[in-house]
């Protein structure tokens, strides 16, 4: 039975795990939705992420979402040299590409997911701020802080992209690069610079989603795993290429997720995403607003 | 005169864009038919329509009076509609032969239980290109001209009916322009339908029955090569208004 | 011809190996081994011939250990009677998949392996009749004929792996195979010229998938155990992933050669350094074979012997 209570805060805790996982995803929007890279290393590099900052918040005692902002420029460095080497060896030499793009891009998640097994161990690794571990209460119900903090940073980020993508140069050039490069190029701009700028801000902004997610939870070198199908549903579902469509997707992964594990427990709330995604490809491919 | 393929009322969009509106065409049997109008005016979209690479979302086609519409494109290409790219794509892993393997197993032999040797037939349909003695070269080693070659062979050995030639001339020079032109003369003095898309004018227009040009996803006009060329309209679509 | 007999060999000598007194670790290392053959020979045939990536062979090889499971606990199936309907599921699995996705782009029908993947553990983790997350324990029947169990699963494996290098052979060097190569080269083309795409792509899945069901059979017989984290691990993705590509994706010889290349590997850096390791290592050999020898060991050999 429902108890009309238990679904409110599972429909509250869902809006805000819905928006971090929008935030989580954005990079991979702009990855493989915008660039068409074939990117299914995008959650293992978030988690690189999440351990960086915990190796940078627990050498110097930084909060860790500062942390998080100061490694963005690393990753925004390691993204653009992924894409340019995934340029050069794949996506110039045409369809045969397809496997071996791929097969690249899984064997990167899989050797980074086994350099952090035999770096920092099995163990689940978690980080300390003052925001962690207590939770607001309204009345009867309590949201702990640390997600109101995710969700915050998460809002940010997403209107922060979505608004650099449309009124930028630089912003709108990734989005005409994805439209129609040969435009783009017949007009002096070079789609290959654009594309290498693009990934790196999607690497970057994947470093601060670590960030965040080792606020929320405490985070072990097999979660990518998990993150895939949380990412890949939500970009699916919303719509290859379109930005606010993640938030939208997002919000109603995190609230359907937040609802079965509040029904059915934890045993189940991840598969959720995977199943999500199975429905979506199977019924709309194109996801709620893709081109 | 009967009519082999019939295009009524087609429409297609591409999201926000139309590639193509209200088209309506009648191909008869054995006809040399011209397809011209300027980039993006559509004439690969139709094509695409038509042999099934993409679906319509409004109208019909037809095809020796069986509506194609619903149909998949590997089914259409069996009922007797083939198609050359514009650009060339080929099966680069194999070999010239064997890119001919595949049609003729695939639609010629489909069926037979012993599906045997097809390398003489593929031979055959080689040397009536003149790509005879590349039988056996990696088709990612060929040149541009006899890429061009190997298309419109692959498409032969569909046995089709209708065969459509998607600017099978672009970039070759004159001579080679010539060689193309005459290989389509004899398979259509064979019975073979032909719809040729080019630019290159003097082609279309000695090779064409009718012609038929397109701008903007629409149809502008129809009639014979002489009347076309002189016609304004066509004109203002290929030097802009 | 010049197959079969070097096959049949091979088939002899996998069925008669194990009745000889060789030490016991020969037989059960070598089928684990063997069962990599298999995946990766079954992963080819989809991955290599057609150009679709399958990231779940565990979801593969995991419905095929249950179904056994199932079979065996519920019926007492004998060995054959599991392997066929671990290989009926695994076919199902892939025709399942297939339908839903492989209309689409390539790297959306490799993300729905991964979701079957995760989907299909938590399916098992929560099920208590195959014992759930703490697994079950299995009682193997009395064997005849050969000393050990684990001799006549090496035996069986033997067989298996003949007769899925078969099939796999067959595939390639007949009109499927052509067919196969033409959708991978150039979907469009291939449409274009009468091939059926998606119903040999839907075909390839099924064989695939019954193939890796097929592998995951014997597999809780072996152990005498079941548990899903070990049942859908990883490795038997790197493994059949690994094997095909570093080994030649794109012909039936490429995964035997990656398969027990890797397998060895496997066996010696797990024993003198650990397992992460081992893991690891197949993971930098993709990147660098994707990278830099595309079409495997068999390209690289071919490559020399023109030379």
């Amino acid at each position: 039975m429902f108890s009309l209570d238990l679904l409110l805060e599972a429909l509250v805790f869902g809006v805000l795990l819905g928006c971090f996982y929008a935030a989580v995803s954005i990079g991979l929007s702009v990855s493989f939705g915008l660039l068409d890279v074939p990117n299914v290393a995008h959650p293992a590099i978030m988690v690189l992420g999440s351990y960086a900052t915990w190796v940078l918040a627990a050498r110097t005692g930084l909060d860790p979402l500062l942390a998080g902002v100061l490694i963005m420029p690393v990753f925004f460095v390691f993204g653009v040299l992924v894409y340019r080497f995934y340029y050069e060896t794949f996506e110039r030499r045409g369809s045969e590409a397809g496997v071996r793009g791929l097969a690249f891009f899984f064997g990167l998640a899989f050797i980074v997911e086994v350099g952090l097994i035999l770096a920092f161990g099995v163990d689940q690794r978690s980080v300390e701020a003052a925001y962690i571990g207590r939770s607001f209460s309204f009345g009867d119900y309590r949201i702990p802080m640390r997600m109101i903090v995710a969700f915050a940073v998460a809002l940010v980020l997403t209107f922060g992209l979505s608004i650099f993508l449309r009124s930028t140069f630089v912003g709108r050039a990734i989005k005409a690069v994805a439209q129609d490069e040969p435009a783009l190029r017949l007009m002096g701009a070079n789609p290959v610079r654009i594309k290498q700028w693009a990934f790196g801000i999607a690497t970057g902004v994947s470093a601060l989603a670590g960030a965040m997610l080792i606020i929320v939870s405490p985070v072990e070198p097999a979660m990518d795993r998990l993150y895939i199908g949380r990412t890949f549903c939500v970009v699916v579902l919303a719509g290859l290429g379109s930005m606010t469509g993640t938030l939208a997707a997002g919000l109603i992964l995190g609230v359907v997720e937040s609802v079965v594990l509040m029904q059915f427990g934890a045993s189940w709330a991840p598969a959720v995403a995977f199943g999500l995604l199975l429905v979506v490809l199977g019924i709309r491919p194109q996801g709620l607003f893709g081109r | 005169m009967s009519s082999i393929l019939k295009i009524v009322d087609v429409s297609k969009t591409f999201g926000g864009f139309t590639a193509l509106s209200n088209v309506s065409l009648e191909i008869a049997q054995g006809e040399r038919f011209g397809l011209i109008g300027p980039n993006g005016s559509g004439k690969t979209t139709l094509i695409n329509c038509v042999s099934g690479a993409l679906r319509n979302e409004a109208g019909t086609i037809e095809f020796d009076g069986e509506d194609v519409t619903r149909l998949p494109a590997y089914q259409r290409t069996r009922r007797g509609i083939a198609r050359s790219f514009q650009v060339p794509r080929p099966f680069h892993s194999m070999t010239v032969a064997e890119n001919l393997a595949v049609p003729l197993e695939y639609i010629a032999h489909k069926g037979s239980l012993h599906l045997g040797d097809t390398h003489a037939e593929a031979l055959e349909l080689l040397r009536q290109m003149r790509l005879g003695d590349k039988a056996d070269t990696p088709s990612r080693n060929l040149s541009q001209v006899e890429l061009r070659k190997l298309e419109l062979a692959r498409a032969m050995a569909a046995r089709p009916r209708l065969l459509i030639s998607d600017e099978a001339m672009a970039g070759l020079s004159g001579s080679e322009v010539e060689e193309v032109l005459e290989i389509l003369f004899q398979l259509n003095s064979r019975g073979i339908t032909i719809i040729m898309i080019e630019h290159i004018m003097q082609a279309v227009m000695r090779f064409s029955q009718r012609v038929v040009c397109l701008d903007a996803g629409r149809i502008i006009c129809e009639g014979a090569p002489a009347e076309i060329v002189k016609n304004p309209e066509v004109q203002r679509a290929y030097l802009g208004a | 011809m010049k197959f079969w007999i070097p096959a049949i060999c091979i088939l002899v000598l996998g069925v008669a190996l194990p009745l000889a007194p060789i030490n016991e670790y020969v037989f059960y290392a070598g089928y684990v081994v063997l069962t990599f053959v298999v995946m990766a020979t079954a992963w080819n045939i989809l991955g290599g011939y057609a150009g679709y990536v399958n990231f779940g062979p565990p979801a593969f090889f995991g419905i095929g250990s249950y179904a056994a499971v199932v079979l065996f606990k519920s019926m007492n199936a004998p060995l054959a009677v599991q392997i066929a309907g671990a290989a009926l599921m695994g076919g199902l699995l892939g025709l399942g998949v297939g339908v839903l996705t492989l209309r689409l782009r390539g790297i959306f029908f490799a993300i729905a392996t991964v979701a079957i993947t995760f989907i299909l553990e938590t399916l098992m983790t929560n099920w208590r009749y195959v014992g759930g997350a703490t697994g079950l324990q299995l009682l193997r029947p009395p064997v005849e004929l050969y000393e050990s169990y684990t001799r006549m699963l090496f035996a069986v494996m033997a067989g298996m792996s003949v007769g899925a290098v078969a099939i796999a052979r067959y595939i390639q060097t007949s009109w499927l195979g052509r067919g196969l190569r033409s959708l991978r080269d150039s979907e469009e083309a291939a449409e274009a010229s009468g091939v059926p795409t998606l119903k040999l792509k839907l075909f390839a899945c099924a064989v695939s998938g019954a193939l890796m069901g097929a592998a995951g059979a014997p597999m809780p017989m072996y152990l005498s155990f079941i548990e899903p984290p070990s049942t859908f691990n990883l490795s038997y993705t790197v493994g059949s992933l690994g094997g095909a590509i570093i080994g030649g994706a794109g012909h039936w010889a490429g995964p035997i050669v990656g398969a027990i290349l890797l397998g060895t590997l496997q066996q010696i850096v797990t024993v003198t350094v650990s397992g992460e390791m081992n893991v690891l290592v197949v993971g930098v050999l993709l990147v660098v074979f994707v990278v830099a020898a595309p079409e495997g060991i068999l390209g690289l050999a071919r490559k020399i012997i023109r030379r």
